[in-house]
């Protein structure tokens, strides 16, 4: 019995699947290439009910032509797809949910989103697997979440189908790798077809099909902070960063948050680090993309390398004329990979510190909020400690002696720096500590298995506001940790329920640093100590390289 | 518009000699802070007029530990609030003494 089931297997019968997928599509291509009228068609053919799609968008790039095409196919044809894609952004995105052309959903990021999805999950209209982590759901691709089709996004290609992905490469090739070497299909959209490519990102023979969309693909800026719209506050909380944490630990590899609190970091490296002596010592190797908020740094010699899970929009000519701080390929061009960078971040970096929304007694944090699911993006990757580390640096080495200082040196894991920072109220007065995160209530009315905690507990090792810095890492027991917590919540309910004597006890053993505590004098909170005041500035420092979008200029 | 005003006695008298000196601004989120060297060395007093009402156990607390962590002894401050963020406020109380008991550049 079991001798005869194997002979009757073909054992290729995927390859045979996606061969046929193949042929059904090339009805409506040229070789390769598919007009765009024809691509709502094309999708017809070649995308089968039930299938797993990965559309290609995350925080950063979308294949918005490709979503927009998706979301017009006849739903008779084409329907319960199991989406598996970094990012929920676009209104199509969910748009295929409404209509039935998918109805399972496992996802990573859905900023712009995050109101309706978490609207159509309440309404059942998303069957939702789970909300991963970047480099997660990218690690399922490869096991249980192989798309049987992906539709990608890239600057060019040619009639071959070799596709250059430019700056903003990101999570292109792990999407490829997955579906095409597992008997996928992929379609990529193109801004243009050429002859030859400047450079070759994806090989031709791992792509299907390509059409020229009707503009360029879209990108987000996400990584542009504005210098003008950083407060005195946050100007604060990043100096009490650099001379409490950066400086004593020596930080040299790191990733920073998108937020203004590590934006005004940026800024203070080339002023108040500079005064603070730490030029050379800390900031050096970073896993960022390329923020604006940056070239006051790079230009004053502080950075030596860059790698990034995506480009930034208007970084592009100034990224090619630092070639020495950048990845670039032989076109000149910076090239991103998300995949690669997470894994960078995760393993070799020994410092991440960005913002959050909410923040609990015991330092759990979280971006949802009541009625937004933002998803996770990148930041627990960052925010948590690699447990399968094994080299050793003296910021991690100094991390984990604090946390268990009676260890044996030699047999005691080192600890990665995972900072939570922001001032103690938010945007309209709302308070970044609370009692109960707002992602427990979601878990319990949606019947999570999972609250969807960005960053947990046990990996966050300081918390950074305007009243001083909270070192979790020497606490003892969770009373302390609380009271820690409590110690630096400012105005908040939380920070006025404070133990004021056990609080003036964790000062006194450098669990909490107030701002006194590190020489920083409050006449600094000021502007002028950022080295860029206005994006305007930031071109200057560029020597006119950065050309920041239109809704960032005011000249 | 609610006014409160706060009188403290202190251990410490501010240092520096300079008789006033103005941090700030007036505007929306933000405030402005004027620090006179007009009371005896033990005394601390803080005239506040803000914009948002019914935060005046918040202020209560703001101005006790700013008392209690720079013992402004002799000091006066009229803060004039645009219904700033309470870090906000601590920050400039912080700043307005800091001035006031730096020597004159």
């Amino acid at each position: 019995m079991r001798k005869t089931e194997r002979n009757m297997r073909t054992w290729r019968e995927a390859r045979d699947a996606r061969d046929a997928r193949v042929a059904a599509g090339r009805a409506f291509a040229n070789h390769k290439v598919v007009e765009t009228r024809d691509v709502v068609a094309l999708l017809e053919a070649v995308i089968r009910p039930g299938d797993r799609v990965c559309l290609e968008g995350d925080n950063q790039k979308q294949a918005d032509f490709l979503a927009q095409c998706l979301a017009a196919v006849d739903v008779r044809r084409v329907h319960s797809l199991h989406m598996v894609q970094s990012g929920v952004v676009l209104p199509e995105h969910l748009d295929v949910f409404e209509s039935g052309v998918a109805k399972r959903l496992d996802y990573a990021y859905s900023g712009p989103q995050a109101s309706r999805i978490a609207t159509m999950l309440f309404g059942g209209k998303i069957e939702l697997g789970a909300v991963h982590t970047y480099l997660e759901l990218f690690a399922r691709y490869f096991l249980d979440l192989t798309p049987h089709v992906a539709l990608i996004a890239a600057v060019s290609a040619d009639r071959e189908g070799n596709l250059y992905t430019g700056p903003n490469t990101e999570d292109t090739p792990t999407v490829v790798e997955a579906t095409s070497f597992k008997d996928g299909l992929v379609i990529a959209q193109v801004n243009e077809i050429v002859e030859r490519v400047s450079r070759v990102d994806i090989p031709g023979d791992c792509v299907h099909f390509i059409v020229k969309s009707d503009k360029p693909f879209y990108v987000e800026p996400l990584f542009t902070r504005d210098p003008a719209a950083i407060t005195e506050s946050q100007i604060l909380t990043a100096m009490l960063a650099i001379a409490g944490i950066y400086a004593p630990y020596h930080v040299r590899r790191l990733n920073h948050g998108i937020g203004f609190n590590t934006a005004a970091i940026e800024l203070l490296l080339p002023t108040y680090g500079e005064r603070l002596g730490l030029k050379g010592k800390v900031a050096s190797h970073w896993a960022v993309n390329p923020h604006p908020t940056l070239i006051p740094a790079i230009e004053s010699g502080w950075v030596e390398q860059i790698h990034s899970f995506g480009s930034e929009v208007g970084m592009d000519n100034y990224i090619r004329a630092r070639s020495d701080v950048y990845f670039t390929g032989s076109d000149g061009s910076l090239r991103s990979n998300r995949a690669l960078c997470q894994t960078a971040g995760l393993y070799a970096c020994d410092l991440f510190i960005g913002s959050t929304l909410q923040i609990d007694l015991q330092g759990h944090s979280s971006t949802v909020t009541a009625s937004r699911i933002a998803g996770f993006g990148g930041a627990p990757n960052m925010g948590s400690d690699a447990r399968g580390r094994r080299h050793s640096s003296d910021p991690w080495l100094r991390a984990g002696e604090e946390a268990d200082p009676g260890a044996p040196a030699l047999l005691r894991r080192g600890r990665k720096l995972v900072v939570q920072i922001g001032e103690t109220f938010g945007d309209s007065h709302t308070p970044l500590f609370v009692e109960k995160l707002d992602a427990i209530t979601l878990a319990e009315k949606l019947r999570l298995d999972l609250a969807p905690v960005m960053i947990y507990a046990d990996d966050v090792t300081h918390i950074v506001t305007e009243e001083g810095i909270a070192n979790l890492l020497l606490c003892r027991t969770n009373d302390e940790r609380e009271q820690a917590i409590r110690g630096i919540a400012g105005y908040t309910d939380v920070g006025r329920g404070r133990d004021r004597k056990m609080v003036q006890t964790l000062r006194e053993r450098g669990v909490i640093r107030r701002p006194e505590d590190l020489g920083i004098n409050p006449l600094d909170a000021d502007r002028s100590l950022l080295a860029a005041r206005s994006i305007k500035d930031l071109v200057r420092w560029s020597g006119g390289l950065y050309e920041p979008p239109s809704r960032f200029r005011n000249w | 518009m609610e006014t409160f005003s706060y009188h403290h006695k202190v251990p410490q008298r501010a240092s520096g000699s300079k008789p006033m000196a103005i941090v700030g601004v007036v505007a929306s989120g933000n405030l402005e802070v004027l620090v006179e060297r007009v009371l005896p060395d033990t005394d601390c007093e803080l005239d506040i007029k803000t914009a948002a009402e019914g935060f005046g156990a918040v202020w209560k607390q703001v101005v006790a530990d700013f008392v209690e962590l720079r013992s402004p002894g002799g000091l006066k401050l009229s803060v004039n609030d645009g219904g700033a963020r309470p870090d906000t406020v601590a920050l400039r109380l912080a700043q307005a003494v800091r001035l006031i008991e730096e020597a004159d550049p």
